[in-house]
């Protein structure tokens, strides 16, 4: 129990004490989480929408492999990466292991499936209304994922949140291909995997309650964003 | 240049093997206002349906006789009973259907500007489409295919649930749009209005046409069996 109450006073601490390496942790967190997800946001909405909306044979198999890889392991998308990442793998020129970039691409791996999937079920209940009217106004069928996708831009807001609130509280992927190295490759869940480990549980507990804080900050704001579009 | 005249031939709809409209054969040429009535079930919807392009017809086909008949898809506009608005302004919706012709923007402003005008939309322009009345939404529908200045216009059931003001204020525009050279082909289940605005009836039984001629004729006598039940209230068919 007083590992708890010392969590919270630690957790406000923290936040107020303006420490630069916990600043430089949660930064590199949202930075490695926000590039991740507006990649795989890039990715995932149009390909949703082209799902959505075009028909082409084998279409059912790439819904259910969507949908499926929503519930990819982390840890599994860390060291299939980690194989392709290190120097005697095949990518291992790009010298990326245990750098953000890595990280980012990790997490954009878990994304794009997520954004994907959501996508596609938003934008194929908007198609199935908008598709006669589009058809009769004239639009060819290029023209009509655009269209969808801006229709339907507050519903994809929900989609992107998802796949946030996915990757910013993965450790698994970032762990393996980032290595947790300090001031380098260091964010809000690895240290928390770490300090567990070590038996600093109040401290653990400080940063848990901060990604709480933060998410609960990012989903505001994208509520406010959909508000304020509507 | 012009896609009109439209002749469907041996046109036909089944839908589980069961005829639901023709074989019919029938020419459109441009001008006036051609109402289809019909019973319930009679397959007007259908046949707007066919003819707009909607559906692919089970056999038989559409043909556009006009020298541009090759580009009929984007000379012809339709309402559809229950429009669906784009969630967008009201301009944005009137702007969309000549972006997707590559109208440019400046363009694009001022003709939809003109048809909102005419439409009495210009004060609520701005306004999110989806937050209009069934009136206003069905003229902004209207002003969304005007502003294509099509050269057909089909309308289904276009003032099927709206009140006497909203009808009147839509009948205007459908005239209007009628008096611009525009071809109008609607159903309607109101028979005041096909009074009102038809220029020649085409009348549907059972997804055949019973009878086809000027609306004073048709009014003051019809000549099919059909036809003469359903004006006088009987069920026949």
């Amino acid at each position: 129990m007083t590992d708890i109450l010392n969590a919270f006073v630690l957790a406000i601490e923290l936040i107020f004490g303006g420490d630069p390496e916990f600043v430089e942790i949660v930064g590199l967190s949202l930075y490695v989480s926000l590039t991740a997800v507006g990649l795989a946001s890039l990715i995932g909405l149009p390909l949703g929408a082209l799902v959505a909306v075009y028909r082409f044979p084998g279409r059912g198999t790439v819904i259910v492999i969507l949908n499926s890889l929503m519930a990819l392991p982390p840890v599994f998308v860390g060291l299939f990466l980690y194989l392709l990442l290190s120097r005697s793998g095949p990518l291992g020129f790009l010298g990326l292991l245990y750098t953000p970039g890595a990280m980012i691409l990790a997490q954009c791996v878990l994304a794009t499936p997520i954004v994907a999937a959501l996508a596609h079920q938003a934008m194929r209940t908007l198609y199935e209304e908008y598709m006669q009217q589009l058809c009769s106004l004239g639009a060819r069928t290029r023209q009509v994922i655009p269209t969808v996708l801006w229709d339907g831009r507050l519903r994809l807001v929900s989609a992107v949140m998802a796949g946030f609130g996915r990757v910013s509280a993965e450790v698994g992927a970032v762990l393996i291909v980032g290595g947790n190295i300090a001031n380098v490759t260091r964010v809000m869940t690895t240290t928390i995997a770490l300090e567990t480990s070590k038996g600093n549980l109040a401290l653990a507990m400080a940063l848990g309650l901060v990604l709480l804080l933060i998410a609960l900050g990012v989903n505001a704001a994208a509520v406010l964003i959909s508000r304020t579009a509507r | 240049m012009a896609i009109l005249p439209c002749r469907a031939e041996g046109l036909s709809f089944r839908a589980d093997g069961k005829p639901l409209l023709g074989p019919l054969d029938l020419e459109l040429d441009d001008g006036g206002t051609t109402v289809i009535l019909g019973h319930n079930g009679a397959g007007k919807s259908l046949l707007l349906n066919l003819l707009h392009g909607l559906m692919p017809p089970s056999a038989g086909h559409v043909r556009w006789l006009g020298p541009d008949g090759a580009d009929n898809r984007r000379r012809q506009a339709m309402v559809f009973q229950k429009p669906v608005m784009l969630r967008r302004s009201v301009l944005a919706n009137v702007e969309y259907g000549l972006k997707l012709r590559g109208v440019a923007r400046a363009e694009r402003r001022r003709r939809a500007a003109i048809v909102l005008q005419r439409t009495g939309l210009a004060d609520i322009a701005e306004r999110q489409a989806r937050a209009l009345s069934g009136g206003e939404q069905q003229r902004l529908a209207l002003a969304r295919t005007w502003v294509l200045e099509p050269e057909i216009l089909f309308l289904d059931e276009p003032t099927a649930s709206l009140d006497p003001g909203a009808i009147a204020a839509v009948e205007a525009i459908v005239t209007e749009i009628r008096d611009g050279g525009t071809k109008i082909v609607m159903t309607t289940h109101d028979m005041g209005q096909a009074r009102r605005l038809a220029d020649e009836v085409i009348f549907l039984a059972r997804g055949q046409v019973a009878e086809r001629g000027p609306a004073g004729a048709f009014f003051a006598g019809p000549a099919s069996d059909p036809a003469q039940a359903f004006l006088e209230g009987r069920l026949a068919w």
